[in-house]
C-alpha cells in the first residue's frame, strides 16, 4: 500500500465531492477540494497534488479545457468522472491527457482501486525505467527486446513488439485506439483501428494464458486499452 | 422510428440498379433456307434442357417439317393481333414477354417491321428492350439486310431490299453464329421443298436464287462475318495493350446534302466501322435549299444519328471555312463528301485552309430523283410581277429624259432597280429584272430605237454588268436574309435558354419549374407542356398542374422507366401525338417531360431538337437542386432534432447518474465502515447498497432504451474480434459471473463484426446476465461465435429451466419478463434493448430452447467484407 498521497478533486457537485472526498480519506490520503475549472487549476498549482479527480461537466468550462491547461506544466496522473451518454467525451479527456475515467455511477471500491493504480504508476515511472517488466508468467527484456513466456521464447513481430512496449511504457494508463495507432503505425493509421484489433489479439494469444479473459492486455470498450498496472518492474 | 432506417438500404440501391443487359445471339446466313431458324431453335431445345426458361417469341417455321418438329416441347408466346384498317394483323407481344420475363426469349426475322400501332417501327427495336431488360435473345437476320451492304446487294442481286437492320445491332450482338450452307446445297433443298412451298419455290428460284446471286450472297456474309471476327480481335489487342488503335484524331466527318444524302450515310457508316472511328455527319444549309432537299438532308441527319454519328446543320456562306471550322472543333482528320458537292473551287478552298484535312469523295450513283429546282417559284410569284412593273415604270420615267442624258446615265436607273429588286424579292426577280432592264434599254434607248438589235458592241457591257451585279446582289440578299433569319432563330433560342436558366434558378417549387418550361417552349416552338413528376422517390408518375394533353400514362412510365425519349421523331412510338422526354439529371431520372406543338416536322430540325434536350437537362438540373434542397432541410431538422434530443438526455443522465452516485457511494462506504465495526446495522446497509445498485442498473438500462428509442442512435461502427467482444463482456460484469462456469467457443480464423462497440457489448452483457439470472449457480454457459458465408453468429447458451411456453419473439418486447411474478430482479428492458441493437444493425436476434435442455439467445448480424491489412508483419 502507497503511503498518503495530496489529492485533488475537481468537482461542482457538492454529494459527489464529499463522497469522492470520504472515499479517499478512508483509504489515508489527504484530498482538497474546488468546486470549478478555475479553482482546480490555482489548486493544482499550488497544492501539488499527486493525483487530481476531474469531472468532467463543470460550470466554467468543461474537463478537457482543464486538461489542456494542466498538461502544459503538469504531468500528475488524473482520473476523470463522467456522467455523459456518450464516450466521446471520454476519449476526448484520455487524448488530452487524462490516464483513467470512471463511468458515474462507481462505487467507492472501484474509485480507490483506480487511484491505487495510478499512484503505484507514479511509483514506478519514479523508480525510474526498468530494463525488464512481468506480466505474470511472461517476461519482457526491454533491454535485450526479448519476451519469454515460462522461460520459452515467444517470437513477436515487429509490430506486435512495438506495441507491447507502447502498453509497457504507459501501463495501468488507458490508452485511446487513436494514441497507440499514431504510437506504433504512425500518424496515417490514426483511422485504421482494425490494426489495432487484430494485433492486440495476436498478443493476447501469444502472452496471455486465456485471450478471451485476459488478465494483462485489457480491453476498455470503445474506448481503447490499457496494460493493467499489476505489470511489474523486475 | 429510427434515424437509421432513413439510412439508404443497401439492398434496395442494389435493386435500384439497372439489371444487366441480356445477351444478343445472332444466327446469320446469306441467305433464306440455310437453315439459320433451326440452328437456333436446335440451340434452344439445348438451352431448355439444361433447365433455363425459354421462351419462343417469334417464329415463321414457312411449313418446313424439320423445322417445325424442332418448335416441339418449346413454350411459345401467343401472337398479338392488331386491328389495322379492318385487317388483323398479328404482331409480337412484347409486353408478354417482358410481364413473363424468360432467360431466353427466340425471336426470328429481326430486319421485320412492326405493324403500324406497335410500340416500335422495327423489330430490332423491340428486341433491343428485351436486352435492355435482362433477357438473352436468339434472333436471326441474313447478310442482304444489313443496312450498309443494302445497296450492294441491291445491285448484285437486283433485288431491292426495304427491311434492314442497322449495323450496330450486328456488331454489338455478344455472338454471331454464321450459318452457312454451300450454294448447291441450298439449291438442292430448295429444289426439293424444303425452303418453300413448291409453287413459290418456283418463282424464288428464277428471280434471287440463281446461282451467281447465291454466290455473291455467301462471299458477302462470310468478310462481313470475317470483318466482325478482325474487329473483335483488334479490340482484344486494344484492351490487352492499352492503346487505342485509333486515336480520335482519325474521326471523320460526312457532308451530306439534300440530293446525296442517305447513300452517302451507308458509304461513311461502312467506312467508318472498317477504321473503328467515330464520324460526324454536318449538313451545310446555305439557304440556297428547297424545302424537298432540306427534309432529304434533315432525314440524311436523322438517319446517320441512328448510326451512331453525332450531327449538325451549319449555316453560312462559305462551306469551307464552315467545315473546316467544325472538323478543328472536333479533331477530325478525314472529310468524306459526295463527288458532285466537291466543286473544283471547294477543293480548293479547303486545300488552302487546311492542307493536313483528306479529302474523300464519296461516289454518288444515288437512285433517288433530282428534286426540281425552283420550287419557290410560287412563293416570288408577287416579286416577280413587282420587277417586271418596276422595269415598265423605269423605262416611262425614262423616256422623257432621253436625248436630255446621255444613255449610259440611263442605264443608272436599270442599276437601281436592279438592285432594289434583289434586295426585296432576291436572286430569281433580279435577274428577271435584269434582262427585263437589258432587254427594255435596248428597245427603247439604244441605236437602232425600237429594236433589239445593238450598233454599238460597247452596250454589251452594261447588259452583262447589269445582269451580274443583278445575280449577285440577288444572291448575297438571299444568303444574307437566311442567314440573318438563322441568327435570329439560334439567338431566340439562346435567349430562352438562357432567361429560362436564370428563373429556373430561383424556383423553388416543383409546380414553378413546370410553369417556366411551359412559357418558355410554348414562347419557342409554340407547344404545350406538361411535367410528370414522381411524388417521392418511389410510385406513380403524377402530372403536374397544367393544360391536360390526353398523353398516355403508360408511355410516360415507360419513358420514366428507361430513361429514353418516346414518340414523335423517337424510334418508340414515333406514331404517338406527342415527344416523350425522360428529365435525366445526373443522379437519376426526375420525371418526364411531355411536349405537343402543333406542326411534327418542327422536331424533325436538329436545331429544335436540341433546344428541347438542352431545357429538359435545364429542368432536371433544376428539380434535382430542389430535391437536394428538400434532403438538406430535412437533415437540418434531423440534426437539430438529435441535438435536442441528445442535450436532453445528457441532462437526465447528469440528473439521475449524480445523485445515485452519491447513494450508491456513500451506502457502500456506510456498510463497509459498519462491517468493519461488526455493528448489527451492516445488513441493513448491505441492503442498501445492493437497492441502490439494483437502481442505477435499471436507470442505465432506462436511459440506454430512451436513448435507442429516441431514435439519433448514430452507430459508431468499428471492426470488432468476437474473441475481444466476449471477452469485454465478460469483464463488463466482472465478479457477477464467478457463480457460473464460462464456456468461450470462438474458432481461431473467425471474422471481425463490423458494429459499434458499446452497444454490441451492452447486448451480450445483456444476454449474459440473463443467463446467469435464470441458470443455476455452478452451471456452464457458452458464448460462442460463428460465421457463415453471410452472417456471423453470436451465441449464448445456457443449462436453466428453458424459456417459458410462449412465443420466444414475445420475449423481445418492452416489458416483458419470462414471469411474471419473479424473485429475480430485473424489469425486463434487458431484451427489448437487445432486439432494438440488432435491428440498428441489419441483425435480428432470436431465442430457442435446447432439446438438451436450457436455452439458446442468438445474434445474427451480417457479415462485411472484412478489412484488409496493407503489410505482411512478418516481413518487419
Amino acid at each position: 500500500m502507497n503511503s498518503a498521497a495530496n489529492i485533488l478533486v475537481v468537482e461542482d457537485e457538492e454529494v459527489i465531492r464529499r463522497f469522492v472526498k470520504a472515499t479517499l480519506e478512508d483509504d489515508g490520503h489527504r484530498v482538497h477540494e474546488a468546486e470549478n475549472m478555475t479553482r482546480g487549476l490555482i489548486e493544482a498549482g499550488t497544492r501539488k497534488p499527486d493525483l487530481i479527480v476531474l469531472d468532467l461537466g463543470l460550470p466554467d468550462g468543461d474537463g478537457v479545457g482543464f486538461l489542456a491547461d494542466l498538461r502544459s506544466w503538469s504531468s500528475v496522473p488524473v482520473i476523470v468522472l463522467s456522467a455523459r451518454v456518450s464516450e466521446l467525451d471520454k476519449i476526448s479527456a484520455l487524448d488530452a491527457g487524462a490516464d483513467d475515467y470512471l463511468t458515474k455511477p462507481f462505487g467507492s471500491g472501484e474509485l480507490q482501486a483506480r487511484v491505487r493504480a495510478q499512484l503505484r504508476r507514479r511509483g514506478n515511472s519514479a523508480a525510474g525505467e526498468s530494463e525488464k517488466v512481468t506480466l505474470g508468467e511472461v517476461v519482457v527484456d526491454l533491454g535485450l527486446r526479448r519476451v519469454s513466456r515460462s522461460g520459452e521464447l515467444v517470437h513477436l513481430t515487429q509490430l506486435e513488439y512495438r506495441l507491447l512496449v507502447a502498453l509497457i511504457a504507459q501501463r495501468g494508463k488507458v490508452l485511446t485506439h487513436r494514441q497507440l495507432l499514431k504510437e506504433v503505425w504512425g500518424a496515417n493509421y490514426v483511422e485504421q483501428n482494425h490494426y489495432l484489433r487484430i494485433y492486440m489479439g495476436h498478443l493476447r494469444q501469444k502472452l496471455e494464458q486465456d485471450p478471451a479473459r485476459p488478465h494483462y492486455l485489457l480491453t476498455e470498450t470503445g474506448i481503447g486499452y490499457r496494460l493493467s498496472a499489476e505489470a511489474e518492474n523486475q | 422510428m429510427l434515424v437509421s432506417e432513413h439510412r439508404p438500404d443497401p439492398d434496395a440501391l442494389l435493386a435500384s440498379l439497372p439489371r444487366p443487359r441480356g445477351r444478343l445471339k445472332l444466327f446469320f446466313g446469306a441467305a433464306p433456307g440455310v437453315g439459320k431458324t433451326y440452328a437456333m431453335l436446335a440451340e434452344a431445345q439445348e438451352k431448355r434442357a439444361q433447365g433455363l426458361s425459354v421462351l419462343v417469341g417469334w417464329v415463321d417455321t414457312h411449313g418446313r417439317a424439320d423445322t417445325e418438329a424442332m418448335l416441339s416441347g418449346l413454350d411459345v408466346l401467343p401472337r398479338r393481333q392488331l386491328d389495322h384498317r379492318s385487317k388483323v394483323l398479328a404482331a409480337l407481344d412484347i409486353d408478354a414477354i417482358l410481364a413473363r420475363h424468360p432467360a431466353l426469349v427466340v425471336i426470328d426475322e429481326l430486319p421485320h417491321s412492326n405493324a403500324v400501332g406497335s410500340r416500335h417501327p422495327k423489330r430490332w427495336q423491340d428486341v433491343e428492350e428485351l436486352l435492355a431488360s435482362g433477357i438473352d435473345v436468339y434472333s436471326a437476320m441474313n447478310v442482304q439486310h444489313l443496312d450498309s451492304l443494302r445497296d450492294i446487294v441491291g445491285r448484285v442481286t437486283g433485288v431491292e431490299i426495304s427491311e434492314t437492320v442497322p449495323d450496330h445491332v450486328f456488331d454489338q450482338a455478344d455472338e454471331v453464329r454464321l450459318v452457312d450452307l454451300p450454294p448447291d446445297d441450298l439449291l438442292h433443298r430448295l429444289a426439293a421443298g424444303k425452303v418453300y412451298l413448291p409453287e413459290v419455290a418456283e418463282r424464288a428460284a428464277a428471280n434471287f436464287f440463281r446461282k451467281g446471286n447465291l454466290i455473291a450472297l455467301r462471299e458477302l456474309a462470310l468478310r462481313r462475318m470475317a470483318d466482325r471476327v478482325d474487329g473483335q480481335m483488334k479490340a482484344q489487342r486494344a484492351i490487352s495493350h492499352s492503346v487505342p488503335v485509333w486515336a480520335t484524331s482519325h474521326s471523320m466527318l460526312l457532308l451530306v446534302d439534300g440530293r446525296h444524302g442517305s447513300d452517302c450515310v451507308r458509304q461513311c457508316l461502312r467506312l467508318a466501322r472498317l477504321l473503328g472511328a467515330p464520324w460526324h455527319a454536318v449538313w451545310l444549309d446555305n439557304g440556297g435549299a428547297s424545302a424537298d432537299e432540306r427534309s432529304a438532308a434533315l432525314a440524311a441527319l436523322q438517319q446517320a444519328a441512328e448510326q451512331g454519328a453525332t450531327t449538325l446543320v451549319l449555316s453560312g456562306q462559305q462551306p469551307a471555312r464552315l467545315v473546316v471550322a467544325y472538323a478543328r472543333r472536333h479533331n477530325l482528320s478525314l472529310l468524306a463528301m459526295p463527288a458532285p458537292l466537291a466543286s473544283a473551287q471547294l477543293q480548293r478552298a479547303l486545300q488552302q485552309d487546311a492542307p493536313d484535312l483528306s479529302l474523300l469523295l464519296l461516289s454518288s450513283q444515288s437512285s433517288e430523283k433530282q428534286p426540281k429546282r425552283w420550287p419557290q417559284w410560287q412563293l416570288a410569284r408577287r416579286g416577280w410581277l413587282a420587277s417586271s412593273l418596276l422595269c415598265a415604270a423605269i423605262t416611262l420615267l425614262a423616256s422623257p429624259l432621253h436625248g436630255v442624258l446621255e444613255p449610259t446615265n440611263l442605264v443608272m436607273f436599270y442599276l437601281l432597280g436592279v438592285l432594289w429588286s434583289a434586295v426585296r424579292y432576291g436572286r430569281g426577280p433580279a435577274a428577271l429584272t435584269a434582262v427585263l432592264s437589258v432587254a427594255l434599254f435596248d428597245f427603247f434607248f439604244v441605236q437602232p430605237h425600237f429594236s433589239f438589235a445593238v450598233s454599238d458592241v460597247q452596250y454589251l457591257i452594261t447588259f452583262v454588268v447589269m445582269l451580274i451585279v443583278g445575280l449577285v446582289a440577288g444572291q448575297l440578299v438571299a444568303s444574307q436574309r437566311h442567314s440573318a433569319a438563322q441568327a435570329r432563330q439560334r439567338e431566340a433560342h439562346t435567349r430562352t435558354l438562357y432567361e429560362m436558366a436564370r428563373e429556373l434558378g430561383v424556383a423553388l417549387l416543383p409546380e414553378q419549374v413546370g410553369e417556366i418550361s411551359t412559357r418558355f417552349l410554348h414562347a419557342s416552338l409554340g407547344g404545350s407542356v406538361r411535367l410528370w413528376l414522381p411524388p417521392d422517390d418511389d410510385g406513380a408518375l403524377l402530372p403536374q398542374e397544367g393544360a391536360d394533353l390526353g398523353e398516355d400514362s403508360a408511355i410516360v412510365r415507360w419513358c420514366y422507366d428507361r430513361a429514353e425519349p418516346a414518340g414523335v421523331g423517337t424510334n418508340t412510338l414515333p406514331n404517338a401525338p406527342y415527344l416523350y422526354l425522360p428529365l435525366k439529371a445526373p443522379m437519376r431520372t426526375r420525371g418526364v417531360l411531355v411536349l405537343a406543338v402543333p406542326d411534327r416536322a418542327l422536331l424533325a430540325e436538329p436545331d429544335n431538337r436540341r433546344l428541347c434536350e438542352a431545357v429538359t437537362a435545364l429542368v432536371a438540373q433544376t428539380l434535382e437542386r430542389l430535391h437536394y434542397i428538400a434532403v438538406a432541410q430535412q437533415t437540418l431538422v434531423i440534426m437539430e432534432s438529435e441535438r435536442l434530443r441528445h442535450s436532453l438526455l445528457a441532462a437526465l443522465s447528469h440528473d439521475l447518474r449524480t445523485p445515485l452516485t452519491a447513494l450508491t457511494g456513500q451506502a457502500e462506504t456506510l456498510q463497509r465502515q459498519l462491517a468493519r465495526d461488526a455493528s448489527p446495522l451492516a445488513a441493513q446497509a448491505a441492503t442498501l447498497q445492493a437497492q441502490s445498485q439494483r437502481i442505477s442498473r435499471l436507470v442505465t438500462n432506462l436511459l440506454e432504451m430512451a436513448r435507442l428509442q429516441a431514435g439519433g442512435v448514430t452507430l459508431r461502427r468499428d471492426w470488432l474480434p468476437p474473441l475481444e467482444l466476449i471477452g469485454g463482456t465478460i469483464a463488463a460484469l466482472g465478479s457477477a459471473t464467478a457463480s457460473h462456469r464460462l464456456q468461450i467457443d470462438v474458432p481461431q480464423d473467425c471474422p471481425m463484426l463490423y458494429a459499434d462497440p458499446l452497444l454490441l457489448e451492452r447486448l451480450l452483457v445483456n444476454l449474459l446476465e440473463n443467463a446467469l439470472k435464470y441458470s443455476p449457480a455452478g452451471s456452464t454457459i457458452t458464448l460462442s461465435a460463428d460465421a457463415t458465408s453471410s452472417h456471423i453468429r453470436l451465441s449464448v447458451t445456457d443449462e436453466g429451466r428453458g424459456l417459458p411456453p410462449g412465443d420466444p419473439a414475445e420475449l423481445f418486447t418492452i416489458f416483458t419478463r419470462g414471469e411474471r411474478e419473479s424473485s429475480i430482479s430485473g424489469v425486463g428492458l434487458g431484451l427489448a434493448i437487445c432486439k432494438t441493437i440488432a435491428h440498428v444493425h441489419g441483425g435480428t436476434i432470436s431465442a430457442a430452447n435446447l432439446p438438451a435442455g436450457g436455452a439458446c439467445f442468438s445474434l445474427l448480424l451480417p457479415l462485411e467484407t472484412q478489412p484488409e491489412l496493407d503489410f505482411d508483419p512478418e516481413k518487419l
